[in-house]
């Protein structure tokens, strides 16, 4: 269905080619997960399908793709629409009408399908991805899910027999990304389509992959194979497969139900160390007794008419490190922008440092809380890294070279003339963080920190909090993913529908859920483990 | 959808109703209000689009405008009175007060600053003022009532990059917005001030690149879906059509032209005209077959279009006709300064407009199936 012969593809201005030599072939019918580091040029490969790479973003591409047959060079891609259904990253940018309706038929309308069948593909696409009680609504009005659902509504109406998705889940929650793998899976058995999909959460569609790509960049050929196969020796894996790694399982376990099945003589092993999986770093963190850092009580805030916080209460100490966790629009964002100031409760109060946030401007502000948002870039202002250090030092009115300090032992080795829109996702978390931290701030607010990382920029994002945490600071941190949570956080905190449902130490917390309980403490289970350096701690002790 | 003709819109399914109608409606009213000063009438035209807007108006940002364009026009009456009472020439028996006079050097003929404001100046100024306000409210009963974006996507098939062109620069005016106010937070999260030309110069590069950002992966999106396919024509056909276009265009000028000036002959005028128009349009229809597009569920212009256009119709032409024939009635008494009366057939046939209300058939969302509220709204706001 999908074949890349000898394909390379080199961006203008580019040194190094993106891709090098790749050959590959997608039999039709397949679900095809795409995965590698970040920056290794996963997009790349999914933009050639559709032609999008080169005729749209330019540079040179070699060698032939062919999409059922048809020559990538001869159509653009709009000439493949009838063929090629591609989702972008982010759902909202690829909107061109404003309603959920009239976004399934515009492909169709623009390949010129009659109206009887638009009209009867509409009502079948909206039936298929759940989307029938949403048809009228505005598409900004959406929740993330519900969003990507549309998008890729949007693009199945006109029968492509390939879907495309570049990392359809990593901006929802855990009960949102079920429901897009969900269509997903009812395209691939129900229609035959073929899906080509990239995505650096593994641990949540691994096991519904018939094959593997593993892109290693850096000119290297791609790892094609089964996912055992893939698996056994990939850069990137979930937690599940770690642990069959460290466990020495075979075959592999990918799921969390052929884990467990495995797991029985592990769990005995590990049963007489139990008590190691309560890490000292989780149950007692080295907080600063009695120095509380933020504090709300019965904190209300409303967008308009809509209640997003419903008289949260909440108090933090330095040295902890929160996770506050919920579906999508449960209110942990609100929270977050609560705690700097950008929302004023309408009831109750919030206290950082002693003081009320919203009341603070410029070096007051930074110098006692600091937010990363989102998406990390919209701190950022200067053209070239060295300028964006700069500028914070004079906004926190800190030493020069404060900010670059801080850079460089959170990720050594970025170049000052480099343009910050040029930094790998990780890079730019690591900007983004620097400049907050310039300030000082005894508190540091993360939004949805690992949107976008790999696991290793993962791995590194863990070891900074966690010195942080040590520090002093009180780290407070909005996410959706689980393994995150689990390994990092002291405390979790869970919001639903803007109310605290539970508070407490991670191993409580997370354990009992069976939406936010990691991989591994699925799979060992009632043994309190939640990641897989803590087994493997335990088990150097036990050998 | 043929059941809409019932009587009373209750019964109707919801519907869109054809923007076009809503458009010729609005039209048909603010022409209606041109024609008079009686301020009874005009508050009356007020009155019966803000009835219809409230009953038709379906559940959209854009929906919003009527109240905008009502407060506009408020400040448009109030600006007409502040200049008559700043400006005035005292013209007028009745003087309600006198302002000191500022001189003024004599090439200034005309104009005055100060002096005595007479009552018959202010109620010229504030009638005057109240037309513009009204046609101003019809424009935004129009705005309210019609879907912007269904009344683009019923553009002739030659001219439909234009209208994307226009949707896709409607949908970003919001996401500017949203931008700003993404900026605006960036700036307070990094202690700087939010307010102040400093502030708004270093967001304007921000707001910009973010907004090219999201044109460029609008552009990839639209191009992978389809946009800009484009069915096989002759050759001789384009060149066709092209010319017709070309050939119509050029008429119109020239016959617009000759209409217009006295020395060229005034039949020739009209036949160029006519020609010209006719030729462009066989080139719109011509060349449109370029396009292979389709339209998902255009809007139908049924019983409910023609009802609703009518009823637009009825009372510009009725108050053109009174207009032609017995002036006096429309004009709002100035000079000498008496309560003004209502005439009977220009208000009866304003209050034609108001069928509209009840043939329209309701908007879609706006009846029994209002979507559940989603709790999401709160997340996407605070990202934005």
């Amino acid at each position: 269905m999908i074949r890349f012969e000898d394909v390379s593809v080199t961006y203008d201005g580019a040194v190094a080619p993106v891709l090098c030599h790749v050959d590959l072939h997608v039999p039709e019918g397949e679900l095809v997960l795409v995965v590698g580091r970040t920056g290794t040029g996963k997009s790349t490969l999914l933009r050639c399908v559709n032609g999008l790479v080169p005729h749209f973003t330019g540079g040179t591409l070699s060698g032939r793709v062919t999409v059922a047959g048809r020559d990538t060079r001869l159509h653009p891609p709009r000439e493949l629409a009838d063929v090629v259904g591609i989702v972008p990253q982010d759902p909202l940018s690829g909107f061109v009408t404003d309603v959920v309706e009239d976004e399934l038929a515009y492909g169709m309308e623009s390949i010129g399908l009659a109206p009887d069948v638009m009209r009867r593909r509409v009502e079948e696409t909206l039936d298929l991805l759940g989307l029938a009680d949403l048809r009228h609504r505005a598409l900004r009005t959406l929740s993330g899910g519900q969003r990507q659902r549309v998008a890729i509504g949007a693009v199945l109406t006109t029968h492509p027999r390939v879907l495309v998705l570049d990392e359809p889940t990593s901006a929802l929650d855990p009960g949102a990304a079920e429901e897009v793998l969900a269509a997903l899976q009812r395209l691939v058995h129900d229609l035959g389509v073929t899906v080509l999909l990239a995505e650096h959460r593994l641990e949540r569609v691994v096991q519904y992959a018939d094959r593997v790509v593993l892109v290693p960049g850096g000119g290297l050929p791609l790892v094609v194979g089964t996912p055992t196969e893939v698996m056994e020796t990939a850069p990137v894996a979930p937690p599940v497969v770690e642990l069959g790694r460290l466990a020495g399982w075979s075959p592999l376990p990918l799921t969390v139900r052929d884990a467990r099945r495995a797991a029985g003589p592990l769990s005995e092993r590990l049963a007489p160390y139990a008590h190691l999986a309560l890490h000292p770093a989780r149950t007692s963190p080295h907080v600063v007794a009695g120095d509380i850092a933020l504090s709300t009580r019965d904190v209300v805030v409303r967008h308009g008419q809509v209640p997003a916080l419903r008289g949260v209460t909440l108090t933090a100490e330095r040295g902890e490190i929160v996770a506050v966790m919920g579906r999508n629009g449960a209110g942990k964002s609100t929270l977050l922008s609560t705690l700097v100031g950008l929302h004023v409760p309408s009831a109750g109060a919030a206290f950082v440092g002693g003081m009320t946030p919203s009341s603070l401007r410029g070096r007051d502000l930074v110098s006692r809380v600091g937010l990363v948002p989102q998406e990390p870039t919209d701190l950022l202002v200067a053209d070239r890294v060295g300028d964006e250090c700069a500028a914070a030092d004079r906004d926190a009115r800190a030493a020069g070279g404060t900010t670059r300090a801080v850079l460089d032992r959170l990720a050594p080795g970025i170049d000052d003339d480099t343009h910050p829109r040029d930094l790998s996702e990780g890079q730019r978390l690591a900007l983004a963080l620097s400049v907050v931290l310039a300030g000082e701030p005894p508190v540091l607010l993360l939004d949805e920190p690992t949107r976008g990382l790999d696991y290793a920029a993962k791995q590194r994002l863990v070891s900074t909090l966690r010195t942080l945490a040590d520090a002093g600071h009180c780290v407070v941190l909005a996410t959706h993913d689980v393994e995150l949570a689990a390994e990092v956080a002291t405390r979790v905190v869970v919001l639903a529908d803007g109310e605290i449902v539970a508070d407490g130490p991670a191993t409580d917390v997370v354990v009992g859920s069976p939406m936010f309980a990691p991989q591994v403490s699925k799979v060992l289970s009632p043994q309190p483990w939640l990641t897989v350096s803590d087994v493997a701690a335990a088990l150097v002790v036990a050998s | 959808m043929s059941r809409t003709v019932n009587a009373l819109g209750e019964r109707a399914l919801p519907r869109w109703t054809h923007p076009a109608a809503w458009w010729a409606w609005a039209l048909g009213l603010a022409t209606a209000a041109s024609r008079t000063t009686n301020p009874l009438l005009l508050l009356l035209v007020v009155a019966v689009a803000g009835w219809v807007v409230a009953r038709r108006h379906p559940d959209a940002p854009w929906s919003r405008s009527y109240a905008v364009f009502l407060k506009l026009g408020l400040v448009v009456v109030a600006l007409r009175v502040a200049f008559a009472v700043v400006l005035g020439s005292g013209v007028g028996e009745h003087v309600i007060v006198t302002l000191p006079e500022i001189p003024l050097p004599s090439w200034f003929a005309g104009v005055s600053l100060g002096g005595p404001v007479t009552l018959e100046e202010v109620l010229l100024a504030t009638y005057q003022g109240l037309v513009l306000a009204t046609m101003l409210a019809c424009i935004g009963a129009a705005n309210s009532l019609a879907n912007p974006s269904r009344l683009l996507a019923s553009v002739p098939a030659a001219l439909y990059e234009v209208g994307v062109a226009v949707v896709v620069a409607m949908t970003f005016a919001p996401q500017l917005v949203d931008d700003v106010m993404r900026v605006r937070t960036a700036r307070r999260l990094r202690g700087r001030s939010e307010r102040g030309v400093r502030a708004f110069a270093g967001s304007v590069m921000p707001v910009l690149e973010g907004a090219l950002e999201r044109a460029v992966d609008l552009a990839a999106a639209m191009d992978s879906r389809g946009y800009g396919r484009t069915g096989s024509v002759s050759t001789a056909m384009r060149r066709t059509s092209a010319g017709l276009l070309l050939g119509g265009l050029l008429g119109i000028a020239v016959g617009v032209y000759a209409l217009l000036d006295d020395g060229t002959p005034g039949t020739l005028a009209l036949p160029l005209l006519v020609i010209g128009a006719i030729a462009g349009a066989v080139g719109l229809v011509l060349s449109g077959r370029r396009s292979i597009r389709t339209r998902y569920r255009p809007d139908p212009w049924a019983l409910p279009e023609w009802l609703v256009t009518l009823s637009g119709v009825v009372p510009a032409v009725v108050l053109v006709v009174v207009a032609i024939h017995d002036p006096v009635s429309l004009v709002g008494p100035v000079a000498p300064p008496a309560w003004p009366t209502l005439p009977l057939l220009p208000a009866a046939a304003i209050l034609v407009a108001g069928v509209a209300g009840f043939v329209a058939p309701p908007p879609p969302g706006s009846v029994a199936v209002r979507p559940l509220p989603e709790p999401a709204r709160a997340e996407t706001e605070v990202a934005a």
